[in-house]
């Protein structure tokens, strides 16, 4: 039953927003014919969606303080559904070897334009898991991630058109060259706490960018460098259609390494630092940890994978230009990592699927993509800060007393 | 020699809308610690507000200084309400929250008013008209500084001023200082820190969008992305100056503002928007609490 | 109780510290010998985090020396280095407003005080070769059996913040411990405990020292806790060293008194 006092707090929050969204969303002006236009119908979905909103917004955020009293209170935490589902190796083992022949069966049952729209969110999901190591692990907030991928794909780009160097030598190249920017912008920001880092990046990203559009000589600026050639399967060179069904699988194979890497390295001497790290800095030093050392650690590895991301990006479009690599990539590929649940590879790799592939087939509300990602990162942080399958840390089992520890 | 006063000239000018925008970045701050990423929104949002009840109030008839305060003052209005709603929406809920979640939270504002503006008005630039006339008094010195310029300085003046009174001298003022220092404590001595916290929002918004109007004059033209490189600019500001101080950021405004004015002026002008990324790098690495921050004292 | 012939390993001379026109600390003389079990007491405010600030690296002191000489080996100065390098060096702390790593399990925890005596890299990490994993099975070995000693081996899998507040704060000390300090620095290890917790963290600060032969220099306000474990106390008030002494010296001192007149004095 929903009270009064409920609906007259709507209504207020309604007639709110219809005064805050008035000029906005009603008023439209046409300053070359001079008209304006009165759209009053907007007004009215504003009015009905805000009341109805408000609803959900207060249930779910007595949700939320429900849990965290219980949690405060010692109760037990119930694992998600995920979470559950990941653990219990009866179920996740067949679901693995499913989408696995799925993922290899992709080209051949669906269209060349299905596998290259997978492909753009197979690179995505190497960029997710690769900011998920800077941003879930360590906890920096990288704004400024889309620069590496840039320079990945420029030198592929480039490297390929002065020197006429292949693929297969440009692919290493691309990761070492996004490692090495990666280090060179790590050890100014080393020093700064995490919102001042998040801005140092987004502005160091917008220098590549920039740089990229202005200096002409070097970069052919905002037209950008065409007609970048496809990787070669053992020096022959292949058919449009048939190069497309090599990088899937070539995606498929560079994700595979990736989720493995980060699998290895989360488990690892020098991952435990990294969460450390987010957890609390200061800690993490007291405890013996170089502080400055794991930063740079995150930054040139999360670099690397974007660098061989830009690499792959590349080779598929065969044409580069800054207009790919603006700030929007970073926050989408930030959206990835939030949404998914930061930490998690699993959850990454579900959030890079559903936010690049979404969008792909709902063409008709592609217009909306961005601000569904803003209310995506609002509501996420607000209501679900850990994400869809939130960080799952491993089990230690021991039999009797100083027993060799042994992983679930 | 009238050259380098002009630069100098439109360096304060660039300065003052720096800072109008800058104060709302660091009061946020000094009182939450949160960088209020939406906060550059929240100045586009004021300059559209303005041009459309511009836009209505013309199509009237009316005359024009009217139009400019009426434009003004509705602008302001409704910075002020969507400061506020942002706050309640994106901010108060997560104010136990690790700081990485408040920032997130801040971009993801940030971007959905951005793209609010574009669907529900357009992508294009749309032309500003210019208000402020020239006086005729001015007209000796029009070589070096417009009228508009002067009209910005005397107005980023006066706010200044009111604004460096309120919170010296009243109680909300008082209440602001108090809840900087020590969030807890000021709760315990009988303070509400949530409407602090909100009347900061709404004084940052308010200055934000006076920024907006004059600059929106000036430049003579707006679109839905003009808030995110001003905005970044008045961060720099900001944290130049040394961030969650007032003085701070004012001062901080002017340096950045003529540094941009001087480099464009005599050196290039395609890297224009470089300069305060690279100055901001550049403070950071060398002076990160700014020119009047103090030192921060990190308490373990 | 140890013999003053314990040769002294930590030795802390005039530690100064300012914040801007603020004096922290004026001139400390502290020292700590092998084996020995010494509090630094004082009203609040009086300066004694910072004195630990200073010492583990976390703030560079304005002026003074701390000079460490861990058994069997040279002493040196180690003011002004960072605090890892500290803690590599044998000085490990707890914090006095708990600083768990609260999204780890408790075991995790305890690896990451392992951190500085093991040594596998990123390569070692990605390839996972006989060395790394020998080393990674001798992390969990290591601390499973710091948290067996300090009685945490039940909840090794629980998030630290799920512990009780009382596990919380021994959790710290055997994270502390697995960076195999030679002198432990508990900042108010007894805060927020009830008297049968305080009961057994008396007796554990007595295990460490007994069977780990690991000196410890302890903050605490639980006066009852600080006249039954240690064997010498040092007083500040003011950020200045206004006594020092055996427990008995102490309870009688009349400056002592007087820094604490109007607090609590229950010894």
């Amino acid at each position: 039953m929903i009270k009064f006092s409920e609906i007259k707090k709507s209504l207020w929050v309604s007639l709110w927003f219809m005064f805050l969204t008035f000029p906005v969303m009603v008023i439209r002006v046409n300053t070359i014919e001079n008209v304006i236009e009165w759209r009053w119908e907007n007004m009215i979905f504003i009015g009905v969606g805000s009341f109805l909103f408000s609803f959900v917004w207060r249930y779910l955020l007595k949700q939320k303080e429900y849990g965290l009293k219980r949690a405060e209170e010692g109760g037990d935490i119930r694992p998600s559904l995920a979470q559950r589902i990941l653990r219990d190796r009866k179920i996740f083992a067949p679901a693995l070897t499913v989408v696995g022949i799925f993922a290899l069966l992709f080209p051949y049952v669906f269209s060349l334009y299905q596998t290259n729209i997978m492909i753009s969110a197979l690179i995505f999901v190497m960029l997710g898991l690769g900011l998920n190591i800077v941003v879930g692990l360590a906890g920096l907030l990288d704004l400024g991630y889309v620069a590496f991928y840039a320079v990945g794909a420029y030198a592929y780009a480039l490297l390929n058109y002065h020197f006429g160097l292949s693929f297969w030598i440009l692919l290493p190249v691309g990761g070492a060259l996004g490692m090495l920017f990666g280090i060179l912008l790590g050890f100014p920001v080393l020093r700064l706490r995490g919102d001042y880092l998040a801005i140092v990046t987004l502005g160091f990203g917008e220098i590549i960018r920039l740089i990229l559009e202005n200096w002409n000589e070097f970069s052919f600026g905002p037209s950008g460098i065409s007609n970048i050639p496809r990787p070669s399967f053992f020096g022959m060179s292949l058919s449009v259609h048939d190069s497309t069904i090599f990088i899937y699988y070539i995606m498929i194979a560079l994700c595979i390494f990736t989720i493995f890497v980060v699998n290895r390295l989360q488990d690892s001497r020098i991952g435990r630092a990294w969460i450390a790290l987010r957890e609390d800095e200061v800690a993490c030093q007291a405890m013996g940890i170089d502080k400055a050392k794991t930063k740079l650690t995150a930054f040139a590895l999360g670099a690397t994978w974007a660098g061989m991301g830009g690499v792959m990006f590349a080779a598929k479009t065969t044409f580069v230009n800054p207009a790919s690599f603006t700030i929007w990539e970073s926050i989408i590929i930030l959206c990835i990592v939030v949404l998914g649940g930061m930490g998690s590879v699993v959850g990454v790799i579900i959030g890079a699927l559903i936010l690049i592939l979404l969008p792909e087939y709902l063409r008709a509300f592609s217009e909306y993509r961005m601000l569904m990602f803003g209310i995506l990162l609002v509501v996420m942080m607000v209501f679900r800060p850990g994400g869809i399958v939130s960080d799952v840390r491993r089990i230690y089992k021991f039999e009797g007393s100083g027993g060799a520890g042994k992983d679930a | 020699m009238d050259y380098f006063l002009e630069l100098f000239l439109g360096g304060l000018t660039r300065g003052s809308i720096y800072a109008l925008i800058a104060l709302g970045y660091t009061m946020v701050y000094g009182i939450i610690e949160l960088i209020n990423f939406a906060h550059g929104e929240i100045y586009m949002i004021g300059a559209f507000t303005a041009l459309i009840v511009i836009s209505v109030l013309t199509m009237m008839g009316m005359n024009t200084i009217a139009i400019l305060v009426i434009a003004g003052f509705i602008a302001v209005i409704y910075s002020c309400a969507y400061g506020y709603t942002v706050e309640k929406i994106a901010y108060k809920p997560l104010r136990r929250a690790p700081r990485l979640s408040a920032l997130i939270s801040a971009i993801g504002m940030s971007l959905f008013l951005q793209n609010y503006v574009l669907l529900a008005q357009t992508s294009d630039f749309l032309p500003f008209p210019n208000l402020i006339p020239d006086f005729t008094f001015m007209e000796p010195y029009a070589h070096i500084i417009s009228s508009a310029e002067v009209v910005i300085l005397i107005t980023t003046t006066i706010v200044m001023i009111l604004l460096t009174v309120l919170i010296k001298f009243t109680k909300m003022g008082k209440a602001m200082r108090a809840t900087s220092q020590d969030k807890d404590m000021a709760r315990l001595v009988g303070i509400d820190v949530d409407r602090v916290i909100s009347v900061t929002f709404v004084l940052g918004s308010a200055t934000a969008a006076i920024g907006g109007v004059l600059i929106a004059s000036h430049v003579g033209m707006i679109n839905f992305y003009i808030g995110f490189i001003a905005g970044i600019k008045a961060f720099v500001a900001a944290v130049l100056g040394g961030i969650g101080s007032i003085p701070g950021a004012v001062l901080g405004s002017f340096v950045l503002g003529w540094t941009e004015s001087f480099a464009t002026g005599y050196v290039s002008s395609d890297y224009e928007d470089v300069f305060a990324f690279v100055f901001l790098v550049l403070i950071l690495i060398f002076r990160p609490a700014g020119i009047l921050g103090r030192t921060e004292k990190h308490t373990v | 109780m140890p013999s003053l012939e314990h040769p002294v390993i930590l030795d802390v001379r005039g530690l100064g510290m300012n914040f801007g026109g603020l004096r922290a600390l004026d001139n400390v003389d502290i020292d700590v010998r092998e084996k020995e079990i010494v509090a630094l007491i004082g009203p609040n405010g009086a300066g004694k985090t910072t004195f630990f600030n200073c010492i583990t690296g976390l703030y560079e002191p304005t002026d003074g020396e701390v000079i460490i000489s861990p058994p069997g080996r040279k002493s040196e100065k180690i003011n002004g280095l960072k605090p890892n390098i500290v803690t590599a060096k044998g000085l490990s702390r707890t914090f006095q407003n708990i600083r768990l790593f609260q999204n780890m399990t408790v075991l995790e925890n305890v690896m990451i005080g392992r951190h500085c005596r093991t040594s596998s890299g990123i390569v070692g990490a990605i390839l996972k070769g006989p060395a790394t994993r020998s080393e990674e099975k001798a992390i969990v070995r290591d601390s499973y059996a710091i948290l067996e000693k300090i009685g945490l081996d039940e909840s090794v899998n629980e998030f630290a913040k799920n512990l009780p507040y009382g596990e919380q704060r021994r959790l710290e000390i055997a994270r502390a411990l697995a960076t195999e300090p030679f002198l432990l620095l508990l900042d108010e290890p007894a805060a927020g405990m009830n008297p049968q917790e305080t009961l057994e963290l008396d007796d554990l600060i007595r295990r460490i020292r007994d069977e780990e032969s690991i000196s410890i220099l302890l903050i605490e306000h639980d006066m009852k806790l600080v006249m039954s474990l240690s064997d010498r106390i040092f007083v500040v008030d003011y950020g200045r060293k206004i006594a020092q002494g055996a427990p008995g010296e102490i309870k009688n001192n009349p400056a002592v008194i007087k820094a604490y007149l109007g607090e609590d004095v229950d010894a």
